[in-house]
């Protein structure tokens, strides 16, 4: 209403450059990632250059059903690492979302905390950088929290799944899911709550008349109403269980590796294969590069209700 | 009877995980740091073969110079970065808040920056700051202007503009937020009063936006604080020791050096930093709250 007359041309010159910077490096990696490292290294072609699946190939060799012919020895063993990620991604964001419900509706509902009290603690747990957990959680999962091999949980699962020593946390996928899980919650619950907050309750009255007890209100009533708060969560929490490498090398084994550990580790050695590193990044990329394509209003939602709503 | 009683645990019962998750995995990781900070304690060690050595962790951080540097470099970091962020993302929300076809689309394309891993960025970048096969040197090659060396010369520079591409979409995303929620009223009123547009921000917009803009600011001033993964990547911190943020000093720390004591000591120093950090947020949202309820109840007074 206020600026309905025709746009100045000079500000649609602005967005597009403004849409090439912020683009622009996801496409030039995109590109490059198609190319031959002496391609990338002499620099012939920019934008026009005969692409080809190599890098990808040899990335996946070990997830491949054929042996590409270019590839001898499958070193990078990316194809395990991703499932890897996926596992603790999806589990981890899965629990989060339905231990962060649970708890978003007892705080509304009940009355249970003040909201100054969740939002505290929301921004307490969100000042907390990862690298300050690093010591301690790789100290409690190596030790404190691990299952004498001679005792009797923690012998059941020596007998089943072999190995040696203690049964601990660390070096496991649920180690890993654990730590991020905490991590996420007072995120999920604050972003949960304050969608939970408009359901109206005389829907919920309405629907304990009719006989339902509090667990089936909350999942045939209330879930269904705050679905785009719950998108909002699960994005957010997917992305950071995703993307994040610092915990995860910690914690990991040579089998339960993330994909971002796999490519530190590839970018750290003397001679960087820019081609095949850029496949993995752009492997890495494509989950959050989809949801933002498919959800950016629900990422706005949760990134404005962090800030706006205080 | 017993239903009331299963209705009185009911609010318990949905709280319960989160509560013990977040006791486990989260305080008392934190406690076990602070107690661990004040013992000489190795990875190979469990925490209680651990000789107590009270403040001397914390004592030696005080007085070594790397510390010092580390931390200076971090300030530093997080000063340039949240200011120019600020800066720029506030004025291209003023700047594009118009009734612009395709925002969304615009929109979109800006958060992409800041879904993609951290680990990607920094391996963008580094290939973008490459010496001899990086786009920026091959561009100013190509004018005929001599090459920079941007991870080494420049490095604390080159890894701020990193930060910069990557952030500024937030701050521009939740001022943009902001603006769009103002009061129609009072920019009508100054239209019409013949404000000009400069006067229109410098007078209304940004003394209106300004409670979100402060809060933006102190997210992002504590997401600086966080900032590894990118500079991990890009520089690993050299050369040197120029772009060695605290977070990334942490971690070499308890990996590299193998002193967790130290590294526990360390972290404590940075999070008492950030503490200082929020509690300032924190107190500031509750008073602007605050003061909006008592500049309320003086209108419906009038009223």
């Amino acid at each position: 209403m206020a600026y309905t007359e025709r746009q100045n041309p000079a500000f649609y010159a602005v967005i597009a450059l403004l849409v090439f910077m912020s683009v622009g490096p996801v496409i030039l990696m995109f590109a490059n990632s198609f190319k031959l490292d002496v391609d990338i290294i002499s620099g012939t072609g920019g934008l026009l250059f005969l692409p080809t699946i190599q890098n990808y190939e040899k990335a996946l060799c070990d997830v491949l059903w054929y042996e590409p012919n270019h590839v001898d020895f499958c070193s990078l063993k990316f194809g395990g690492a991703f499932i890897n990620s996926l596992i603790i991604a999806l589990i981890s964001t899965v629990l989060t979302l339905v231990i962060g419900c649970m708890a978003a509706y007892a705080l509304v509902r009940f009355r249970f905390m003040g909201r100054d009290t969740v939002s505290l603690s929301t921004l307490m747990v969100r000042m907390v950088p990862p690298a300050v957990l690093l010591v301690p959680v790789f100290g409690l999962w190596n030790n404190e929290f691990c299952l004498d091999r001679d005792g009797l949980i923690g012998g059941a699962i020596r007998d089943v799944f072999g190995g040696r020593g203690d049964v601990c946390l660390a070096g496991t996928h649920s180690g890993i899911i654990l730590i991020y899980v905490a991590m996420n919650l007072p995120f999920v619950i604050w972003i949960l709550q304050s969608f939970i907050v408009q359901v109206p309750r005389s829907l919920e009255e309405a629907a304990r008349v009719d006989g339902a007890g509090p667990f089936q209100v909350f999942f045939k009533v209330v879930l269904p109403l705050i679905k785009p708060g719950l998108a909002a969560a699960a994005i957010f929490t997917f992305r950071i269980a995703w993307n994040e490498y610092l915990l995860a090398s910690a914690l990991s084994d040579r089998n339960t590796k993330t994909v971002p550990i796999l490519i530190v580790n590839n970018m750290s050695e003397f001679n960087v294969e820019w081609g095949v590193i850029m496949a993995t990044g752009m492997l890495l990329a494509i989950p959050p590069i989809i949801f933002t394509l498919l959800a950016s209003r629900q990422i706005i939602t949760g990134m404005t209700a962090g800030a706006v709503k205080g | 009877m017993r239903i009331a009683m299963a209705n009185r645990m009911t609010p318990y019962m949905f709280m319960a995980p989160a509560a013990v998750i977040m006791a486990i995995a989260l305080l008392y990781p934190l406690g076990y740091m602070v107690w661990g900070s004040f013992r000489d304690w190795n990875p190979s060690q469990s925490i209680g073969e651990a000789e107590f050595v009270g403040l001397k962790n914390y004592i030696f951080l005080w007085s070594d110079p790397n510390f010092h540097e580390s931390l200076g470099v971090t300030l530093r970091f997080a000063f340039f970065v949240v200011s120019i962020e600020m800066v720029l993302g506030v004025g291209l929300a003023l700047l594009l808040d118009r009734d612009i076809r395709g925002m969304s689309v615009l929109r979109t394309m800006f958060i992409l920056p800041m879904m993609i891993a951290p680990v990607v960025v920094g391996l963008m970048w580094r290939y973008m700051y490459h010496p001899t096969i990086g786009t920026f040197n091959r561009f100013l090659e190509s004018i005929g202007l001599p090459k920079v060396d941007w991870l080494g010369d420049y490095a604390l520079t080159s890894i701020i503009i990193a930060d910069i591409w990557q952030w500024t979409p937030f701050i521009f995303i939740l001022s943009l937020a902001a603006l769009q929620s103002l009061p129609r009223s009072a920019l009508e009123a100054a239209r019409i009063d013949g404000a000009t547009p400069w006067q229109q921000i410098i007078h209304i917009k940004l003394p209106l936006m300004m409670p979100v803009l402060i809060v933006t600011g102190l997210l992002r001033l504590i997401d600086a604080f966080k900032v590894l993964e990118v500079i991990l990547v890009m520089t690993n911190g050299g050369p040197g020791l120029s772009t060695e943020i605290l977070a990334l000093r942490i971690s070499r720390t308890a990996t590299e050096f193998r002193e967790l004591g130290v590294a526990a000591a360390m972290s404590n120093y940075l999070l008492i930093l950030l503490l200082l950090l929020t509690v300032a947020m924190f107190a500031f949202t509750r008073w602007q709250e605050a003061r909006a309820a008592k500049l309320r109840m003086v209108v419906e007074d009038d009223d």
